[in-house]
């Protein structure tokens, strides 16, 4: 295999930090004291925090090829091989993955009282899950991982959401459901179109009939468009986002939902690129049309956990306008966004989940004169708001910029469009600042019997890592950029390979006239 | 025709023959032996005795067939038998102590389950419809009474009645298909009818394909095909749940035997044909066994039409056409047993005196108070459903691979769109035990054999999601040769 380098390094560092957290929930299996458990997790997820750290410091970055590769046979008899790598695409997500489950892990200290041990392991096995879909080189580990991730997320909403857990739970898990089934025959129709083969790399390398690049691009489509969550199936996401618990809410906002443009970037473009052309105008229609309708929404929302919710319906669709502007700006920027709103998003339903700790309310007119009660709480979530907005310094400014440029390149309309979505961020984040910190404040929590704590050093020690990055990112982006510079060149590259096939055949006229 | 050597012929019956004579000796120690555990472990010691006679008789590569090809002994039919093994084995563990608390201990259900699973093994063994009848009928008369077991309970009773009447149907149809078959090729053995079929050219015969009709009719009958299912959710729900779960797999499985093997050995010329009948059959059957499932409170009735639905996800393997679709068939089946009887063993572990334990709203809060019995049926739970890392996931990706090699894509996608409406029943399962909180405590009854019982079936489900490949060289090796 040429196009793929074997680990640099001398131990199998990947399939340790994809494990380590599963190892680390058997281990909780035998544990009953919940100080005990809460210390445990925080150790595995540390440890897994750090074990992956080499991966971004042996990583060479002038090559596109999958790095610290290891293949093992699995299911001979189908040919599916245990087969994980990254390349510069997916070694920032294990990053943020890492980084944000032991985040997680902190913020729920207090939150989480009953059923602690189940919360911790579906917390590690969700972290599991999450690695896995990002280092999978193989479908059918891919899809293992995928679907995996589903049941420990439906228990962290159902089980310690808010109260209307169970139908946001139920809603999540279907949704998602029928996305990944499609995607799953799909899978199955590339694996007998690409010769009984469920290697990524092979089947990207190959040039597939323009019909069927179509019909297995919707398929595809199906389940990534559900997770990003592109318009119009992005209607789960509110009620996910907003019953979840917070560390369930940080991992959905934070990772999960970064798997369908990943997707995006790992399966659909790289292997169909025609259908990726021929798709890109409604694409980018679609990507608009959440900016700007995820940030009017935002808007009218009276629950701060809903407005952050549909404020990532926003954020998510200036990822896939940047991806799918099919320019290395709109690309980079993209994926450097993902990361920011990850970030961002995260540490945002952080502290929501913060203040809803001493408050018991997530409804924005209960609030009202933070400012004077919480002080560094209301100095830390400006930077949060400005970095959500996009000001310059912050990493927001970065990614924001970069794909608009690349959409301005592609479509200046689309540029344009989605441009007035920065306008409409700055005035939702604003009002609810003003809402939620200046103006008069709620009787309610000036009385001493209900006096709200400003942060305490555990709180500030979670939030700190995120706030370095937000800064470290928006004044020198290109410690995260170089990373993907080669994957991000190769992967345009072959799109921009002349097409496979002649004329446009009927159906893609039909597919056209619906669109 | 060389003399027939009837002692090695015998020899290649000697399974069915020990599970045989053991069903007659636990019917005469019942007599004298008071304690129903120890007939039970008789009766699992003997299983292990013609578990290792199949072991043996794995040594022949080729097919033998013996008695004038009636019988037959290839991977495809050793592979049915180890189901019906595990089967009967993981039933009789999950029953003891839930035959007491019935007060239904009789000596006479652990010689039934065995006749019934012997009727089992000659139907997959049967290369001649004679001899597929024959099987059949001691299976069926076995299990009518296995299901009628509780006398006292009305709906014990009418499940009987009613599995019977239906059953005795379904036989006739069975009949009527044989006849027409044997009127026009002559002959019962199934190859002999696939040889007359070519040499008569009467592939394209509407009277065949008439008989071909009653065949498959009959069939769905036994695996619960819509709208051959009626009987199934008022069958399962009155009959002991022991019987239940061994019911939802035994005779289903042997129906998915002789279905496969009649069409593919004496039609398989007529492939088109009966795919004609089945596709709709499998649509109707996935539609109707996940949608009504929805509708359902009680446990045995859900799981009942969920056996429904996973018949028809079965069905797509026959339909292929191809024997990877029948191998696919086969594992899927396999996989089905072990998730299928543990959730069941769930069942049973709620049954207790005085409490039925079987509806949905039992299940309330259930985490809280027995949190292992919870997580495993939470895994049977998302197994059924077909979620990875889990059993049932690699049953439904074996199953809808051949169904698309074999060119059935669209059948595949709505399979998938199937099993979505379904997981939404499953989940309702796990939602009661752990997103509500409870109302009652509910205890539960458990056993060493129970455990025992949940233990294999939990450990397969996983195992089996996990590192497949084991049981597809199984399949593979068994079914292809």
């Amino acid at each position: 295999m040429e196009n793929v380098i074997f680990n640099q390094l001398n131990y199998p560092i990947l399939t340790y930090t994809v494990f380590l957290p599963v190892l680390g929930a058997l281990l909780l299996l035998f544990m009953s004291n919940a100080t005990l458990i809460r210390w445990t997790t925080l150790a595995v997820t540390a440890a897994t925090f750090v074990i992956s750290l080499p991966l971004l410091t042996a990583f060479n970055k002038s090559t596109y090829k999958m790095q610290f590769v290891e293949r093992h046979e699995w299911i001979p008899s189908w040919g599916i091989n245990y087969f994980i790598g990254i390349d510069g695409i997916s070694i920032l997500f294990i990053f943020l993955t890492t980084l944000l489950s032991m985040l997680c892990v902190l913020v729920s200290w207090k939150a989480i009282e009953t059923k602690a041990k189940e919360f911790h392991i579906a917390i590690l096995t969700m972290e599991a899950g999450m690695l896995g879909v990002f280092v999978a080189l193989d479908f059918f580990l891919f899809y293992i991982f995928w679907e995996a991730m589903l049941i420990p997320m439906f228990l962290l909403i159902g089980v310690w959401g808010g109260p209307q857990r169970v139908y946001a739970a139920i809603k999540f898990f279907l949704y998602t459901l029928v996305g990944s089934v499609l995607m799953l025959v799909g899978i199955v129709v590339l694996y007998f179109t690409g010769g009984n083969t469920l290697d990524i790399l092979t089947l990207s390398a190959m040039q597939y009939p323009v019909k069927l690049q179509y019909w297995l691009f919707m398929a595809f489509l199906a389940a990534f468009a559900v997770k990003v969550p592109m318009f119009p199936v992005h209607t789960w996401l509110p009620d996910a986002h907003t019953e979840a618990p917070t560390a369930g809410s940080v991992i959905l906002a934070g990772v999960l939902i970064k798997m369908g443009a990943y997707g995006f970037l790992r399966f659909s473009i790289p292997m169909f690129p025609d259908a990726t052309k021929f798709f890109m105008q409604p694409m980018l229609i679609l990507s608009v049309i959440a900016i700007i309708y995820g940030a009017l929404v935002c808007l009218a929302q009276k629950d701060l956990k809903r407005l952050i919710a549909y404020s990532s319906v926003s954020h998510m669709g200036f990822v896939t306008l940047g991806i799918f502007a099919l320019n290395s700006q709109g690309m980079e920027g993209g994926i450097l966004q993902m990361l920011n709103h990850g970030i961002i998003t995260g540490a945002l339903f952080l502290m929501v989940g913060i203040i809803y700790e001493r408050t018991h309310t997530r409804v924005i007119a209960d609030y009202g004169g933070f400012a004077t009660l919480v002080p560094w709480f209301a100095g830390l979530f400006i930077i949060l708001t400005f970095a959500s907005i996009g000001l310059p310094g912050t990493n927001g400014f970065i990614g924001e910029f970069l794909i608009l440029f690349g959409a301005f390149k592609a479509q200046k309309l689309y540029g344009a469009l989605a441009a007035t979505g920065v306008i409409l961020g700055a005035g939702y984040m604003l009002w609810l600042y003003q809402r939620v910190f200046w103006e008069k404040a709620n009787p309610d929590w000036t009385s001493a019997s209900h006096a709200v704590r400003d942060l305490n050093l555990r709180e500030v020690i979670t939030l700190l890592p995120l706030f370095i990055l937000i800064f470290w990112i928006g004044c020198y982006p290109e410690t995260f950029l170089s990373y993907m510079h080669s994957s991000v060149e190769h992967l345009l590259e072959n799109i921009n390979k002349p097409a496979a096939a002649g004329p446009e055949d009927l159906i893609a006229q039909r597919i056209l006239e619906i669109f | 025709m060389k003399t027939a050597n009837y002692l090695v012929e015998i020899t290649m019956l000697m399974p069915e023959l020990t599970m045989m004579f053991m069903a007659l000796i636990l019917l005469l120690l019942d007599l004298v032996v008071k304690k129903k555990e120890v007939l039970a472990g008789v009766g699992i010691s003997g299983i292990l005795v013609a578990i290792y006679g199949t072991y043996k008789l794995f040594v022949f590569t080729e097919p033998q067939s013996a008695f004038a090809d009636m019988f037959v002994l290839d991977g495809y039919s050793n592979f049915f038998k180890l189901i019906f093994y595990f089967n009967i084995i993981l039933t009789m563990l999950i029953s003891l102590k839930y035959m007491s608390i019935e007060k239904a201990s009789f000596g006479e259900y652990y010689a039934l389950l065995l006749f019934s699973t012997t009727g089992m093994m000659i139907m997959a063994s049967a290369s001649d419809l004679i001899t597929l009848y024959l099987g059949l009928e001691l299976m069926a008369l076995s299990t009518y009474i296995l299901a009628g077991l509780l006398r006292k309970q009305p709906r014990s009773n009418e499940a009987a009645l009613k599995y019977f009447f239906l059953g005795a149907f379904s036989s006739a149809f069975l009949l009527y298909g044989i006849s027409l078959t044997y009127g026009l090729t002559g002959t019962t053995n199934l190859k002999g009818i696939a040889a007359a079929l070519q040499t008569l050219n009467i592939l394209e015969s509407p009277v065949v394909f008439l008989g071909l009709i009653f065949l498959i009719a009959a069939f769905a009958f036994k695996v619960a095909l819509a709208p051959f299912h009626m009987w199934a959710p008022d069958v399962y729900e009155g009959a002991p749940t022991s019987v239940t779960a061994f019911m939802s797999v035994g005779p289903k499985a042997a129906g998915f035997a002789v279905m496969g093997r009649v069409l593919f050995e004496a039609f398989g010329g007529m492939h088109l044909q009966w795919n004609s009948i089945l596709i709709p059959l499998a649509i109707i059957t996935m539609a109707v066994g996940s949608i009504s499932a929805l509708a359902q409170t009680n446990i045995k009735r859900m799981l009942a039409y969920s056996s429904i639905a996973h018949a028809g996800y079965m069905l797509l393997g026959v339909i292929a056409g191809t024997p990877g679709g029948l191998a696919s068939m086969v594992n899927y089946l396999m996989i089905y047993m072990f998730m299928n009887i543990g959730a069941f063993a769930i069942v049973i572990m709620l049954r207790r005196e005085g409490f039925q334990g079987e509806n949905l709203d039992d299940y309330t809060g259930l985490a809280k108070s027995h949190p292992l019995a919870s997580a495993l049926m939470l895994i049977f739970m998302f197994s059924l459903t077909g979620i990875p890392p889990t059993a049932g996931f690699i049953g439904k990706f074996y199953v809808f691979m051949e169904a698309i090699n074999a060119g059935y894509t669209y059948l595949a996608v709505i399979a998938v769109v199937f099993s979505v409406i379904s997981a939404f029943f499953y989940l309702r399962v796990v939602m009661n035990m752990y997103m509500k909180d409870p109302k009652e405590e509910v205890t539960l009854t458990t056993t060493s054999s129970l455990n025992l019982a949940l233990a294999i079936t939990t450990v397969m489900v996983i195992l089996i999601g996990v590192f497949p490949s084991f049981l597809l060289n199984l399949v593979r090796t068994s079914i292809l040769g």
